[in-house]
């Protein structure tokens, strides 16, 4: 397989205002074809990013290219990026099918060619039987995808779309998941999605920018972002991590109780400068990598007292109460796994994970 | 609802049935009304030299209609547009004028204008040596008193829809391709016309009818149908015809209020049917 084309290439890009830096020398690359999300906590500068490749706001520094060309000046009308809002922002007094033309009337496209390319976008998208309704009469699905279709219509080099989900309930929002990475694929078109939900970004995207106080923290693969966290705030804020607070030893932490916790062989501890640092540091392990009753060859273990019990249909999930840290462990144990060697609240149990499932940071 | 009705009866509709009444009756020889009936007043007001007055009045009142709308739609914009904690001090600025007196207001405009006024001082000021111009006693000076004294009802009513517009939908509108001229026309303009056509009725209306700004800006000379109607009551002492001619002013003031209420109407009712017909 050959590398994919490098579509938009962020350059050093920072954004001011007045006092207030929203965007910090961030610098990625987004692949031709690809679905990405650019993920973190409100204020982090992910919508400021996204309104600058759309062009409604200008870079105090650095540069946006496009096939590359510098378009970090060009107006948003200039430019072939379309951006769906957060609000959608359908024009109130116009018809679904109007909304869906108005991209196109503004290239100036003969009448023929409009009406075939909107009869074929609202296809795509379902709206046909909506096509004559004004907006205030849709359900807040059938807005989403005249928001999106309206975009699309336009054949963008990128799409944008800010929070799309946002508005929709949590089960619909599931559905529309899949149903945009499927659109995605059929139009063949660059998606970047802006979202504070990590979730939504570990489902849909093929990679992703974690961003935190205007900064790029990690840009990768979800499975990479997940499983090799770049730092602490990475490792909590994607998914659900336990942390043991400690002190550096020689690649593992040595816990508040004397307990020391293996890492990875080979890993240095993220953030320190070389495997012999030493200071403050965390070790960190998923929930779902803990075990129950574990084999005798985990490197970790440690017993505690399960505090509460969350059944959530197809997983357990346990606190577990240890001398290790303040908080309780929290551990996954599979539905058929619970069923197999059932745990109650009161419990003592012994828990064990392996070397290669801890990672790292100094602090 | 019927405490209300009894106050609109009593102050509204009785004193209006009193001079609808009286413009069927004849005017005594003295002055004072005769009471035989007759349709001659309505006859009177239809006569040419009656109707060019009241033809003259729509044309000042409908171009003074214009002027306060461009300018009011502006400044409202302009207002709309700055950030959200100066809007509040820039309205009250708009509308502080207004809580002056309308003669007072009026008369600031001779002070401005009469021949040897601040814009002929302002003038001479800016090298202009020749013989002062005639701005005072015009028509244009009561279109301009007209449109000063009305112009904060126009920023009111435009300032409404345009604040509450969602901005998004101007940044829609570029990204989708339209230059800002292109999202003016096409967005902007249509979602804020039912505040443009609010503030245009009450212009028109309240120019139409307006006497105090001819007789002070217009001298004399200057007639619109407002100071007809106070002639015949107060000067020629005819009532009757007075009342006849106050009527029809009523009725077109009521025809373009009408004609307002049918296009919002329309409005509201093609969402309705639209909705009905994607249901059925």
């Amino acid at each position: 397989m050959n590398e994919p084309r490098t579509l938009l290439s962020i350059d050093g890009v920072s954004k001011n205002f007045g006092r207030v830096t929203a965007v910090d020398r961030v610098s990625l690359d987004i692949r031709e074809n690809e679905f990405f999300a650019l993920l973190g906590p409100s204020g982090c500068g992910k919508t400021t990013l996204l309104r600058m490749l759309a062009g409604f706001e200008t870079p105090s520094e650095g540069r946006i290219m496009l096939d590359g060309r510098d378009i970090a000046r060009t107006p948003p009308n200039k430019r072939p990026v379309n951006l769906m809002f957060q609000s959608y922002a359908l024009f109130p007094h116009m018809s679904v099918r109007a909304n869906v033309s108005y991209g196109l009337e503004m290239e100036r496209l003969p009448a023929r060619e409009i009406r075939d390319r909107v009869d074929s976008i609202l296809a795509t998208t379902e709206l046909v039987p909506f096509a004559d309704r004004k907006p205030e009469q849709l359900s807040g699905g059938q807005k989403q995808r005249v928001a999106l279709a309206r975009a699309l219509v336009k054949r963008p080099r990128l799409l944008l779309l800010d929070e799309p989900l946002g508005a929709l309930d949590k089960k619909l929002r599931g559905a529309m998941q899949l149903e945009l990475k499927r659109l995605q694929h059929e139009v063949g078109i660059t998606f970047v999605i802006v979202t504070h939900d990590q979730e939504e970004s570990l489902v849909m995207a093929d990679r992703m920018a974690v961003l935190r106080g205007g900064r790029l923290l990690q840009c990768d693969t979800p499975h990479t972002v997940y499983e090799h966290p770049a730092d602490r705030f990475v490792a909590d804020f994607i998914g659900v991590m336990n942390f043991v607070p400690g002190h550096l030893d020689n690649g593992g932490v040595r816990a508040a109780d004397g307990t020391r916790l293996e890492g990875r062989g080979t890993a240095t501890p993220v953030g320190a400068g070389t495997s012999g640092a030493t200071g403050a540091g965390v070790a960190a392990v998923r929930p779902e990598r803990i075990r129950l009753f574990p084999p005798p060859q985990a490197a970790n273990r440690t017993t505690g007292k399960v505090e509460a019990l969350a059944y959530q249909g197809q997983d357990l999930q346990l606190h577990v109460r240890t001398a290790l840290s303040d908080r309780p462990f929290l551990v996954r144990v599979t539905a058929d796994a619970a069923d197999r060697r059932p745990v109650s609240v009161g419990d003592q149990v012994e828990l064990g994970w392996d070397a290669a499932d801890v990672r790292i940071f100094a602090d | 609802m019927a405490p209300a009705l009894v106050w609109l009866t009593a102050l509204m509709v009785v004193p209006c049935a009193l001079v609808l009444a009286l413009a069927f009756f004849r005017r005594g020889i003295y002055g004072g009304i005769d009471y035989t009936f007759t349709l001659e007043n309505f006859g009177l007001v239809v006569d040419p030299l009656y109707a060019g007055i009241f033809l003259k009045s729509a044309r000042i009142a409908g171009t003074a209609t214009i002027i306060a709308v461009v300018i009011g739609y502006a400044a409202a914009y302009a207002i709309s547009a700055a950030p959200r904690r100066l809007q509040p001090v820039f309205l009250f600025f708009a509308v502080l004028p207004f809580w002056s007196n309308y003669l007072i207001r009026t008369y600031a405009w001779i002070v401005l204008l009469n021949r040897e006024g601040l814009v002929t001082q302002l003038l001479r000021w800016l090298g202009y040596t020749g013989e002062p111009p005639s701005m005072l006693y015009t028509e244009g000076a009561v279109i301009a008193g007209l449109v000063y004294n009305y112009l904060p009802f126009v920023i009111l009513a435009c300032y409404a829809p345009l604040s509450r517009l969602n901005p998004e939908l101007a940044e829609a509108s570029r990204d989708l391709g339209a230059s800002a001229a292109t999202t003016f026309r096409r967005v902007i303009l249509p979602l804020t016309v039912p505040g443009i056509a609010a503030g245009a009725v009450f212009v028109f209306v309240l120019s139409i009818g307006n006497f105090v700004t001819p007789a002070l800006l217009g001298g004399g000379r200057f007639q619109m149908i407002g100071n007809l109607v106070y002639d015949q009551f107060l000067t020629a002492n005819d009532w009757p015809f007075g009342a006849a001619l106050a009527m029809a002013l009523i009725a077109i003031m009521l025809l373009v209020l009408m004609a307002q209420a049918m296009f919002a109407d329309r409005a509201a009712g093609r969402a309705a049917e639209a909705t009905g017909g994607a249901d059925g």
